[in-house]
């Protein structure tokens, strides 16, 4: 009999536990969890982590993630961080957020948390829906867009357009870094592990707020498959929110 | 030759401020708003000098959420506001109640509802004591009558919080927020910087389990169990109350009144004790939890009750529940809006002492 043998070649980060996780087949939570679990653990951040949750599918990321963590009320995480920060300055401390969460009730926190430049990271989820509470019409949802609460499609003129937050936070003076990338394919994925990766060094050499935004996919309350929700990404979401770097004043970046 | 105590002559609200800085309190989140203003300007330079940090927040709400911040955290901290403010903290005070983080929060009460105005009022008693937001929680709420007491009462705030792992509501209203006194500041011989050493997040280790501060239980019976702790916290309080009785053991009529209106009040008994009549006066310092055991033991000396508020009649419910197996209370509301004065009080208390 021959032996087989195994190569390890994908293995889960350390900092990520063990367990099944909540989410939908297809949603792009559990990517957007690795990515942040595999720079904890390459920038060896774990020890020092002080996560700020939210409020939304991703209300269980504490269960994920061997860190310490802080529940923060339905868009307050920004505000939350900021008080973790100031009271323990010297300690890694990010958001991670929905679309709802972030650019809707949260928008007056995520906008202020920015503008102070806070030495904090925000990682924001935008799927185009409320997901945890069943597709409700979220603020980037997109025109024509069909959601519980706009069954019809979403309305520019009496809904108004989707908000595109990172130009809004890369407008602010106290942000160090503000990109969009996306989850839909590998290529992106890389390139969004890329942007999440500058934007906590941000944090950890001192320069400032740092924001990602992740394009993400909802397949359950897009009612589409896992791939079908990838091509709407691709053919509908990238279109209007366009992936790249808005703002970095990092030595080596420059504003695309 | 010893050394006189230093005595410093200041408002209520700077007295809370430099309570809380002799408590070590090393973070502030504040937002303007009247009466309350000195509060968060003081604390704009002096605890940056004190080695802690300020944040005018963009909102009451951001403020009160980051005090949650700083408190699970476990950093002693504060924030600081008035009535309108305290209906938006309200959201935060409630996850944590809910999560169990300590901290300290000022009303500097105002008249309302609504935007009413920026004289003094007891408006917010229910809300003080109640549990303000959402669910079944309660909160420590102290209601300072002076501005020695004030100082005093923020540095117990901060022990308390802690101890208990509760948020902890100071009371005070725009009378004695703006009111200047001597006073003697005093700083705590110890204070324990790491109390929260076993439940904060402070960075996991490899000799621990992460930490989660969290007010979310939804696998089942959890939240039940949740609430039964927090319960029998609150009943365990019961035995912290506070109150302050003036010339109650011989009075046939006792006001109740509380922080400023019991101040204005005290000076109409002591007129009524020089004419010989038998008036006491019964302070709640604890408003929760209420003093009810002191006043009971009051009731059943077959006295009578007349509890005085400037609002419309809330701490009046507590009063009459404390008694109720033996006796009740008549009340007497001063409007919010108005300013009471000890002449006026008089009538009311005349009326009751004679039955009528
Ligand atoms: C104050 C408050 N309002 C409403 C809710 C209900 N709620 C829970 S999650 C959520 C929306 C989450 O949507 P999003 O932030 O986009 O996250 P997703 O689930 O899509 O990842 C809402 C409205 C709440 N928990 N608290
Ligand atoms: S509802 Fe959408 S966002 Fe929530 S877990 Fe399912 S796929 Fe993910
Ligand atoms: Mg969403």
């Amino acid at each position: 009999m021959s032996e087989i043998n195994e190569k390890l070649v994908f293995d889960k980060p350390e900092i990520i536990i063990d367990r099944a996780t909540h989410y939908c087949p297809g949603c792009h939570h559990g990517i957007a969890h690795r990515l942040v679990g595999e720079l904890l653990d390459e920038m060896e951040l774990g020890g020092n982590t002080l996560m700020t949750t939210s409020i939304g599918c991703s209300v269980f990321l504490y269960n994920y993630l061997n860190v310490d963590a802080v529940e923060a009320p339905h868009g307050r995480a920004p505000a939350v961080a900021t008080g973790v920060k100031r009271a323990r300055p010297d300690h890694f401390v990010f958001t991670y957020q929905g679309d709802g969460d972030l650019a809707s009730i949260g928008m007056a926190e995520i906008m202020h948390a920015a503008n102070r430049g806070e030495k904090i990271s925000v990682v924001f989820v935008n799927n185009t829906v409320y997901g945890m509470t069943g597709g409700q019409m979220a603020p980037t949802t997109l025109i024509g867009q069909k959601t519980t609460t706009c069954p019809n499609g979403r309305c520019e003129t009496t809904q108004g357009s989707p908000i595109r937050m990172t130009e809004i936070i890369a407008s602010l003076g106290g942000v160090a870094y503000a990109a969009r990338g996306s989850l839909d394919s590998v290529k992106n994925i890389r390139t969004a592990k890329k942007h999440l990766k500058k934007a906590f060094e941000c944090q950890t050499n001192g320069t400032g707020f740092g924001f990602v935004e992740l394009l993400s996919g909802c397949p359950t309350n897009w009612k589409m498959t896992p791939l079908q929700a990838n091509e709407r990404i691709q053919n509908d979401m990238i279109p209007y929110f366009p992936l790249g770097v808005f703002k970095d004043i990092s030595e080596d970046g420059g504003i695309c | 030759m010893t050394k006189q105590p230093e005595r410093i002559f200041i408002k209520g609200n700077e007295a809370i401020a430099r309570g809380a800085l002799a408590a070590r309190c090393k973070c502030f989140f504040g937002y303007p708003i009247t009466p309350q203003n000195d509060i968060p300007e003081f604390m704009s330079t002096e605890i940056i000098k004190a080695g802690g940090d300020f944040v005018q927040a963009e909102s009451e709400v951001a403020a009160a959420n980051m005090l949650l911040g700083a408190a699970a955290a476990g950093i002693r901290s504060m924030t600081s506001s008035s009535s309108p403010g305290m209906s938006l903290k309200q959201e935060a005070i409630s996850y944590m109640a809910g999560s169990e983080v300590p901290a300290v929060i000022v009303n500097v009460n105002r008249g309302g509802p609504g935007l009413g105005d920026i004289g003094p009022a007891q408006g917010d008693y229910y809300q003080s004591t109640r549990g303000g937001g959402h669910g079944d929680y309660r909160h420590f709420t102290l209601a300072p009558g002076n501005v020695q007491e004030a100082y005093d009462l923020t540095i117990r705030a901060f022990d308390i919080a802690f101890e208990h792992r509760t948020p902890v509501l100071i009371l005070a209203d725009a009378i004695l927020g703006q009111m200047k006194e001597p006073i003697t500041p005093w700083t705590p011989e110890k204070i324990d910087d790491e109390a929260g050493r076993d439940w904060a997040i402070t960075g996991k280790t490899a000799d621990r389990e992460k930490r989660l501060i969290k007010s979310l239980f939804l696998a089942e019976g959890e939240l039940a169990e949740q609430n039964k702790h927090l319960q029998a916290k609150y009943e365990s309080w019961t035995k912290l109350t506070e109150c302050e009785q003036f010339e109650t053991e011989d009075a046939d009529l006792i006001i109740c009144a509380y922080g400023s209106i019991a101040r204005i009040a005290k000076s109409t008994v002591r007129k009524f004790r020089k004419e010989g009549k038998k008036v006491g006066l019964f302070r709640p310092i604890t408003l929760y939890p209420f003093p009810s055991a002191q006043l009971k033991a009051l009731a059943e000396q077959d006295k009578r009750f007349l509890t005085i508020e400037h609002n419309l009649g809330q701490m009046v419910d507590d009063v009459r529940l404390a008694i109720r197996t033996v006796s009740d209370s008549d009340f007497f509301p001063i409007y919010p809006g108005n300013l009471p004065t000890p002449d006026e009080l008089e009538e009311p208390i005349l009326k009751c002492l004679e039955g009528k």
